[in-house]
């Protein structure tokens, strides 16, 4: 037996990410929450528009691929369906926090008993690196080449934040996949997370600080000293909300 | 034969009801029944009104434009639709809203002072039915069992006692 | 009962449990009927934040196996196109109502038929088809809503019942004899091994998915999907003709502006015009077999509706413009009177 093997809930196929991204380790994290839990044939992922999209070839649980933004409106579906199983949602910034902003606030808002893993790299990558709603004052993007102007772009939206202030949701924690430490501390959040969720005690969300090595033109090195020097100071990592709600 | 009734008034005057309950009515005498109301911005705080057909045959258009018999129970009702009634056919009209006009050779007009009567005979609210009753005594469109029974069927379990008190409402509304 | 009230039990009594809508005139009767009964049942009712949410929440729901509708009135449904697209991609059933009003825009809230072209051929982008019935009476909005689901879990498709606001206003009698009954809803017509419901560590994964990034694979998957909206063609295309042996003229018309039409060629045979009617009930596919039989010995036909004229084009297309079409409508919540048509077949013939 390998130390270090492939979880059982993550395909063995190879994925379409770009060198150094991080969906991987978020994807192996993922998988691994599930393989301990022991609850993949029990579990409904739906994955969103964007890099993630092809996220359903990369589980080994039941996947839905749903319209853009619209995954927590279709997770709401499947578990209102099948309330004794474990449903998640993995979105990207452009997804959760533009187009489906409606749809996760009031996913939160209702309490709905599934986990979003909310990827923030602060960009659309799928499309070549367009400013998101997470997009930090200044940064340069395809539609931002002056970087963005909170004057004429407006501000982030710090969306764990956002999601503190909201009856339904259980938990709310950010972290960042930066080094082993961190990735650790993501992979309990998600735990924390699948176990509300579990317990049937609320919507959790958790917010992931990723990198974007591609569109950001930087290395995968250089890429996460970015996330440390620019993206922690925006986007503390932290718990800003945990309890039951029900 | 069809019948086409066209019941209109003030919101909150039981319009929609009296138009259920001889909707009910005709389906307890074995006939093929329609209700519309008209819906919208209009029912709110404004005039509404609703269209029944009562026929031997399927019904075709639901909704009635040239009533054989028209009940209003406001003035602008009375002035919208009067003018509607087919020739020969009966206008019954809250006299206690609406002031006696000039006759029409057209139609048979019937003025009967419903709010005032159910006021008087401690059945406030019931208006409506005072004048579904004039208009079912008119126009020989039922018999008063059925109304009976259909009373039985709108009004809600456990408000037996309003049973009765639609059948009063009816027989003032004939009797006057 | 109302219309929109005796659809929305046929569609707890075919077995639905899931229900997700969002508030607009003039089909909110469905949602609070909803509202009252589903959660008494052990079902679920979710006012969504949007049309857009709710669709999707049928998705999700539809995707885990489960019937499950959703209803709305026509600026509403352009809203839910998205969905419905994927919907159909996927290969999800459901059952979709669209109890019109007149548009385009906000448009107003009076009954009209002007979605007839959205029905049958926007949806939603790409090469898709929508299965759509036309009920005409308030018990056929509990018998097709019955059916709808059936065809549905047969066919894995979205299906759509275009009602409009008058048939989902008006009360008329009804009785579901033929649809079951809450405690034993009628059985779903097939099972679902393709939902995603969990592997249970017992079969390979099922994935629900509208994405083929190879052309031959997307051309693959839509092919199949036409041979299934062809067998829905040969064995569900349905239509009511009366009176048309022999007729001089043919009146077609479906839903609401049917049963005018039907009254006003009454009046017609009455006065000496041989009239028959021809009502469609399924929209998509269109009858065209059943009119061209209907139109035998007509030597013109009037397409009444209530628009500028949408269904006259199925009817010129069935017919191969062997047959001058005449076209009577009214817009913008005017419902057409029996004695407008009845003018207008007076005019024609």
């Amino acid at each position: 037996m390998p130390k270090f093997a492939r979880p059982r809930s993550l395909a063995d196929v190879e994925t379409h990410y770009c060198p150094g991204c991080a969906h991987g380790i978020i994807h192996r994290i993922l998988a691994e929450v599930i393989d301990e839990m022991g609850i993949e044939g029990d579990t409904i992922g739906v994955c969103p528009v964007g890099c993630s999209v092809l996220a359903y070839d990369y589980f080994n649980c039941d996947m839905i691929e749903a319209s853009h933004g619209r995954s927590p409106a279709v997770a709401t579906g499947v578990k209102r369906s099948l309330p004794d199983k474990f449903v998640f949602t993995y979105q990207g910034d452009g997804d959760l926090a533009a187009i489906g902003t409606a749809e996760i606030i009031h996913a939160a808002a209702r309490g709905e008993n599934f986990t979003t893993v909310f990827v923030n790299n602060t960009t659309y990558g799928m499309t070549g690196g367009q400013m998101a709603p997470t997009t930090l004052p200044g940064q340069v993007t395809q539609t931002t080449p002056y970087g963005r102007n909170t004057a004429t772009e407006g501000f982030p939206l710090k969306i764990c934040e956002i999601m503190a202030q909201i009856d339904g949701v259980a938990l709310a924690e950010r972290v960042a996949v930066i080094d082993p430490k961190s990735v650790f501390a993501a992979k309990k959040a998600i735990r924390k997370g699948f176990e509300f969720q579990k317990n049937k005690q609320g919507f959790s969300i958790i917010e992931v600080l990723s990198t974007c090595p591609t569109n950001w033109g930087l290395t995968p090195v250089k890429s996460v000293e970015r996330l440390k020097n620019d993206m922690l100071p925006y986007y503390p990592p932290g718990v800003y909300k945990e309890g039951a709600v029900r | 034969m069809t019948s086409e009734i066209l019941i209109a008034g003030f919101g909150g005057q039981g319009i929609l009801f009296a138009g259920k309950l001889l909707s009910y009515v005709g389906l307890i005498d074995g006939k093929e029944v329609s209700w519309l109301p008209s819906y919208g911005p209009a029912m709110r705080g404004g005039t509404c009104n609703c269209s029944v057909c009562v026929s031997d045959k399927p019904i075709g258009s639901p909704l009635v434009l040239n009533p054989d018999a028209l009940i209003v129970m406001n003035a602008p009702s009375c002035d919208k639709f009067i003018g509607s009634v087919k020739e020969g056919g009966k206008a019954f009209i809250d006299s206690s809203f609406v002031g006696k006009e000039r006759g029409d050779p057209r139609i048979d007009r019937y003025y009967i002072p419903a709010t005032e009567l159910a006021r008087d005979n401690g059945l406030k609210g019931m208006a409506n039915i005072i004048m579904l009753g004039k208009m079912i005594k008119e126009t020989g469109l039922a018999s008063f069992d059925a109304v009976k029974r259909a009373a039985e069927k709108t009004v809600p379990a456990g408000k037996a006692d309003l049973v009765e008190a639609n059948m009063r409402a009816i027989e003032i509304g004939a009797a006057n | 009962m109302k219309g929109n009230e005796a659809l929305a039990e046929a569609a707890v009594r075919a077995g639905c449990r899931h229900y997700f809508g969002y508030p607009i005139t003039p089909q909110n009767e469905i949602a609070a009927y909803m509202s009252k009964r589903l959660p008494k049942i052990g079902g679920v009712f979710i006012q969504a934040e949007s049309e857009i949410s709710a669709i999707n929440m049928v998705y999700g729901c539809a995707a885990a196996g489960t019937r499950c509708m959703t209803s709305s009135s026509s600026p509403g449904i352009s809203l839910k196109t998205e969905g419905i697209s994927y919907l159909a991609g996927a290969d999800l059933p459901c059952v979709i109502v669209n109890v019109q009003r007149g548009g385009p825009g906000l448009g107003s809230i009076q009954p009209s038929q002007a979605d007839y072209w959205q029905a049958t051929r926007a949806l939603g982008h790409g090469d898709l088809r929508i299965p759509v019935l036309a009920p005409s009476t308030v018990q056929e909005m509990a018998d097709m809503t019955g059916k709808a689901f059936d065809l549905a879990d047969e066919y894995r498709a979205p299906v759509m019942i275009l009602a409009d606001g008058l048939l989902g206003q008006m009360m008329e009698p009804v009785s579901f004899p033929d649809i079951g009954n809450a405690d034993e809803p009628r059985a779903k017509a097939v099972p679902k091994k393709w939902a995603a419901v969990g592997h249970g560590n017992s079969r390979g994964k099922n994935i629900i998915n509208s994405l083929y990034l190879q052309p031959e694979k997307l051309e693959e998957k839509i092919t199949e999907r036409f041979k299934r909206y062809e067998e829905i063609k040969n064995k569900h295309a349905g239509a009511v003709s009366e009176n048309c042996d022999g007729a001089d003229i043919v009146i077609a018309a479906y839903g609401a502006t049917a049963r005018i039409a039907r009254s006003a060629a009454e009046t017609a045979r009455e006065k000496g015009i041989k009239a028959g009617t021809f009502r469609p009930l399924t929209l998509y596919p269109f009858p065209e077999k059943e009119l061209r039989e209907a139109c035998k010995t007509a030597k013109k036909v009037l397409v009444a509706e209530m628009s500028m004229g949408q269904m006259v084009d199925d009817v010129k297309l069935a017919l191969e413009c062997k047959l001058p079409v005449e076209f009577f409508g009214r817009t913008g919540g005017f419902i057409p009177g029996p004695g407008e048509i009845l003018n207008k077949i007076t005019e024609v013939t």
